[in-house]
């Protein structure tokens, strides 16, 4: 993944040039090191209070100067018009008389520095000087933000401090623009999530993630509670492009306002497991978000008519598209969906992933797999029958990736066979609790040859018979791939 | 120079193939063998009645077979660094003996007590004999660091071959004087001495000690000669059973020496199949425990989530309502809690059972932390050795060594593959022995009739299923994904993290300065480690901060979560990231130059 640039800035020509010249070439092992930085933000006002005593402290120097001294490296090393300042930077070290002339660096270099430095880093810099300070709150440190809300009760993970959510409510809201919410599992994290949702009136956000680390609690919040929190986002940002709302109490009329707010920038839409949405009302944000590119949700709000409005003309190729195949009560029906809207999709969008998670019970697969699906990657994470394993080996010519967690006893060898034979791209294959015998193992191998990107068998899976046995497997699987091969393991204890 | 010889027995609880004592025995006039034990720590200890039992039968053994030899075993009460000196000055020491011990707590007390005997002048002698292998110097042979996985650990060393000598021809003329009143100040204490309640249940299935673990492994080697089948067994119904051929709790307490057991097997197996070399799967159990044991013997953290290089740090659930349970048997899933009380009542469970429980407590489907599954199996399992306890919880919950996490053992599915007649649960929770084999793995399904004949209802008295497996699965399986797409861009380890996104492109175009730091931890689903994940080992190394914030007075202010979170080695130090490298293509290239070598 190409790691953007970090900021430059633009106060003064000169130096906006120079850090721009900077930021075209720097290294991509800087850019690795920018975002090392960058990520481990978190941390509050004590900390800073902490700074305070700790800046004091002869031992802190040494550590600013050296990542300094790295910085400016990278710096020296890409751009010539940088030198000027480097010297001035440079100096304070020969004269000895650092804090005059550390004070009197520019705004500009200061906030590319502190744009390499962790939160918890800028926070003691800014107790240095005035100058600092200042440069500690500019905009273009704040537009990013992860807030981690957990309960010391219910989570090992630390959390964002309340002093520092404060601080930015109150200063620094209306520069967010990438957010996202980690969230325990208790209602009292998603409750203050929630809270701070509620706040943010003054910003226009391009990224929301409500992220569940655990057993999501965003669903045990009263329903209103939420929606009044997140539209209060939808209504003030009205360039959201990206949404993440898995496991939510999200519904149709939030998702009405979130369309009316935002219908030209949305291009990602994720929302699995959201009970309270229907057909209609995804299907509304399919009708007039036409730059739509990623969208995940459960089974139960896939229509044909979805698909249709996905692939119709003013809207955009879709990408990827996540379907969540989860059995609510045992003995529920499913419903099915057209070849010819399956058909539409592909002819619209001839390169979109399709993938599927499926957690059914083996007697509900009846309606899946009957006709051709473009399915690209499946996952079943429960038993799944042999029959159906047959039917995906003649129906998913798109197939990429497979993964079967459990079968029954029967050996799964013609399935596996027909699906080397029949799914031409597949690359990558995981099976869990089944059974194949050796030499079909070796067959399916040897038909897909090195396309086999991924092979991950649980050991117990492969049945020796007359032609191989477990040792052999190994270096005749091995052989095939052309890389050393093992089955997967589990310790014996 | 007389030479008065103590040998100190931990683990190691056998006469046969035991150097250490040996050496106790070389040229001595006086020989004395020592168990060291404090009743007071005994019942506050997380252990169990049946650990304990096991250990106090090994003990009454080992005094058994001194007795033949005309010595005892002295049971000394007390902590070693209190004992020691104690002994050294009464018996006029002059040579100590003892097992090597790996393990990094285990390293601690021995360095201390050899320092002590020093000081005593008395002369240490240690010998490595509870591992195949000496574990630094695997580690030494796989260029420093621990291998990352089992087929490098047979192929750096040869394991050297048992003594053959036998205690006894030396024994006789050595011998400690035995008091009068020995059994009041060293006898092996009682179970109600350490403070546990027995109401006569003498029906415990796993008798501790050397000569019983000797009877067993002659009956183990004649079921492998008669199966005559080297391979991995097929397992069965019967498999979960607790079998009189297993042996895993006398490794575990060194009533079973692993060398003679290694050598049993291959001289064996080279007999029966006149092949040269016996494949890898035949030593499967014990190699896994040299791999176990050299992956903890530097990582005194081994044991534990934080501060641990090795481990992935999760953000599991604090749950204690559900941790009791899975660990009482009350899940409401009758495979997991038969399962349980198997453990709870017997000491032992087969290791299919245990990744059962294992996955079920962790990433499949309670999401707690194997910390807390580990140590209820430290308290009930009679194998629980430290290391291979705590790698193999890290191993099930894929907190570490790196396996596929896309497949969750079914609770309900799992069990049923194994043993579809449910036999194993009506053996453990007779409440359910009379459902039907079709509903035995999921009485809940059953209908009211069904529950109603079979005399239990579910929800009255058998538990409702604590959680939907389905559901939680599902849940479990995107917070993996989430943990690990933050371990760089590790993609190797698992298929599902192969399925994509277009999160990056989600962001405008960074054609504008504006959109500077769309880059940083505001991205959830971005390979961007979050503060408080694994990072992989930034620039600065954590040890080279000149001041850590932890050594501040003030730790415990307010700020004191994010500071312990700076000097924790980010997560994952730089070992952690080469090992993030180790994809199976890895793998592959490390085992190639291997069998080059």
């Amino acid at each position: 993944m190409e790691w953007p640039p970090c900021a430059p800035c633009r106060k003064s020509p000169v130096t906006a040039q120079q850090a721009a010249a900077q930021c075209n070439s720097r290294s991509s092992d800087s850019q690795q090191q920018h975002r090392h930085f960058q990520s481990r933000e978190g941390g509050g006002d004590a900390e800073i209070s902490r700074g305070t005593e700790r800046s004091k402290n002869s031992l802190r120097p040494p550590r600013m100067k050296r990542r300094l001294s790295r910085d400016r490296e990278d710096s020296t090393s890409s751009c010539e018009g940088q030198t000027d300042s480097c010297k001035r930077v440079k100096q304070p070290e020969d004269s000895g008389d650092l804090l005059s002339n550390w004070a009197r660096l520019p705004q500009e270099i200061l906030l590319h520095i502190f744009q390499y430095l962790p939160l918890l880093d800028r926070a003691f810099a800014s107790q240095v000087c005035r100058g600092w300070n200042q440069a500690f709150h500019m905009p273009e440190l704040w537009r990013c933000f992860e807030f981690e809300l957990n309960q010391p009760a219910s989570s090992y993970l630390k959390a964002t401090h309340p002093d520092l959510i404060k601080q930015i409510i109150k200063r620094h809201s209306n520069h967010l623009q990438y957010v996202s919410f980690k969230v325990d599992s208790s209602t009292e994290s998603a409750e203050a999530a929630c809270d701070i949702l509620s706040q943010l009136v003054n910003c226009s956000l391009k990224t929301l993630g409500l992220i569940s680390t655990a057993r999501p609690s965003f669903m045990e919040l009263p329903k209103s509670h939420f929606i009044s929190a997140l539209t209060v986002v939808f209504v003030n940002s009205k360039s959201l492009s990206s949404l993440k709302i898995d496991d939510t109490p999200v519904d149709d009329p939030s998702l009405k306002v979130l369309v009316a707010n935002n219908s030209d920038t949305l291009k990602l839409l994720k929302m699995s497991s959201c009970p309270h949405v229907s057909p209609a009302g995804i299907l509304c944000v399919a009708d007039q978000c036409h730059g739509l590119r990623e969208l995940a949700l459960n089974y139960h709000l896939l229509s044909d008519e979805l698909l249709l409005a996905l692939s119709s003309e003013k809207h955009v190729h879709l990408e990827h598209l996540r379907i969540d195949v989860v059995s609510e009560n045992p003995g529920q029906q499913f419903h099915t969906i057209k070849k010819s809207s399956w058909d539409a999709m592909v002819r619209h969008s001839p390169k979109f992933n399709l993938v599927m998670y499926f957690f059914l019970y083996e007697d509900e697969f009846g309606p899946f797999f009957r006709d051709e699906i473009p399915v690209t990657h499946l996952y079943f994470g429960r038993s799944v029958s042999k029959e159906v394993l047959g039917r995906v080996g003649m129906n998913c010519p798109r197939l990429v990736e497979l993964v079967v967690c459990a079968n029954g006893l029967r050996p799964l060898d013609e399935e596996l066979i027909r699906i080397a034979e029949r799914c031409q791209h597949l690359s990558a294959i995981g099976l869990g609790e089944c059974e194949v015998s050796c030499s079909a193992f070796v067959e399916f191998v040897k038909m897909c040859g090195r396309r086999l990107s991924q092979l991950s068998i649980m050991e117990e899976v492969l049945i020796p018979d007359h032609k191989y046995s477990l040792d052999e497997i190994h270096w005749e699987v091995s052989k095939h791939l052309g890389r050393v091969w093992f089955p997967d393991m589990m310790p014996t204890w | 120079m007389v030479v008065n010889s103590v040998h100190w027995f931990r683990k190691g609880l056998r006469l046969h193939d035991n150097p250490a004592l040996q050496e106790t025995l070389n040229g001595a006039d006086t020989v004395r063998c020592v168990y060291i034990l404090d009743p007071w720590f005994a019942g506050s200890a997380n252990v169990g009645v049946n650990r304990w039992r096991f250990l106090l039968e090994s003990l009454e053994d080992l005094d058994t077979s001194l007795r033949k030899l005309n010595s005892r075993l002295f049971v000394v009460r007390g902590q070693p660094t209190d004992v020691f000196p104690r002994l050294f000055k009464e018996w006029n020491v002059t040579r100590l003996t003892f097992e090597y011990d790996s393990e990094p707590y285990g390293k601690e007390r021995d360095a201390a007590i050899i320092k002590m005997a020093q000081e005593y002048g008395v002369e240490t002698m240690v010998r490595n004999t509870h591992t195949l292998y000496n574990p630094d110097r695997i580690i030494e042979m796989n260029n420093h660091s621990p291998p990352s996985h089992l087929q490098k650990i047979s192929s750096h060393c040869e394991s050297t071959r048992t003594s053959q000598e036998t205690v006894a021809n030396h024994y006789s003329r050595a011998n400690g004087q035995i008091s009068d009143n020995h059994d009041e100040h060293y006898g092996v204490p009682s179970l109600e001495e350490l403070g546990f309640k027995t109401q006569g249940d003498s029906s415990h299935v796993w008798k501790g000690g050397e000569t019983e673990a000797l009877e067993r492994l002659n009956k183990h080697l004649d079921r492998k000669a008669w199966v005559a089948n080297f391979e991995r067994p097929r397992i069965t119904a019967q498999s979960l059973f607790a079998s009189p051929t297993g042996l895993s709790p006398y490794l575990r307490f060194g009533c079973l020496s692993c060398r003679v057991f290694y050598y049993n097997l291959r001289d064996l197996y080279m007999k029966l199949r006149r092949r040269s070399s016996p494949p890898l799967s035949l030593f499967g159990q014990l190699l896994w425990r040299e791999f176990f044991y050299t992956a903890a013997t530097n990582n005194p953290n081994f044991d534990r989530m934080e501060g641990n290089p090795i481990c992935v740090q999760i953000p599991w659930d604090h749950n204690p309502e559900a941790l009791a349970k899975w660990a009482e048997g009350r899940t409401g899933f009758p495979w997991i809690d038969a399962i349980m009380t198997q453990l709870r009542q017997e000491g032992w469970i087969h290791h299919l059972a245990r990744h059962a429980v294992a996955c079920f407590l962790t990433r499949g489907d309670l999401w707690i932390s194997w910390e807390s599954g580990m140590k209820v199996f430290e308290e009930l399992l009679l194998d629980a050795d430290w290391s291979v306890n705590a790698g193999s919880w890290m191993w099930l919950s894929c907190s570490a060594f790196f396996q596929q996490f896309f497949h969750c053992y079914c609770p309900v599915g799992f069990g049923r593959r194994t043993d579809p007649s449910g036999d194993y649960i009506r053996r453990y929770i007779p409440k359910l022995k009379d459902y039907p084999n079709r509903y035995i793995y999921e009485p809940w399904n059953a209908p009211e009739s069904v529950q109603k004949a079979a005399n239990c209802i579910v929800g009255v008295d058998y538990p409702k299923p604590m959680i939907n497996h389905a559901e939680s699965s599902r849940l479990n399986i995107e917070r993996m994904k989430q943990v690990y797409q933050q371990l760089s861009h590790y993609r190797g380890l698992s298929l599902l993290a192969s399925v994509p996104t277009i999160q990056e492109e989600a962001e405008p175009p960074m054609s504008d300065d504006s959109q500077a730091s769309s880059s940083t931890a505001g991205q959830p689903s971005s390979p961007t480690p979050s503060p408080h994940q694994p990072t992989p080992a930034p620039s600065t190394p954590p040890n080279s901060e000149p001041s850590t914030p932890n050594t501040s007075p003030s730790a415990a202010a307010p700020g004191a979560h994010a500071q312990r979170k700076r000097v924790r080695p980010s997560g994952l130090p730089s070992k952690q990231k080469s090992k993030v490298k180790h994809t199976n293509q890895a793998k592959g290239v490390e085992q190639k130059t291997d069998e080059k070598q």
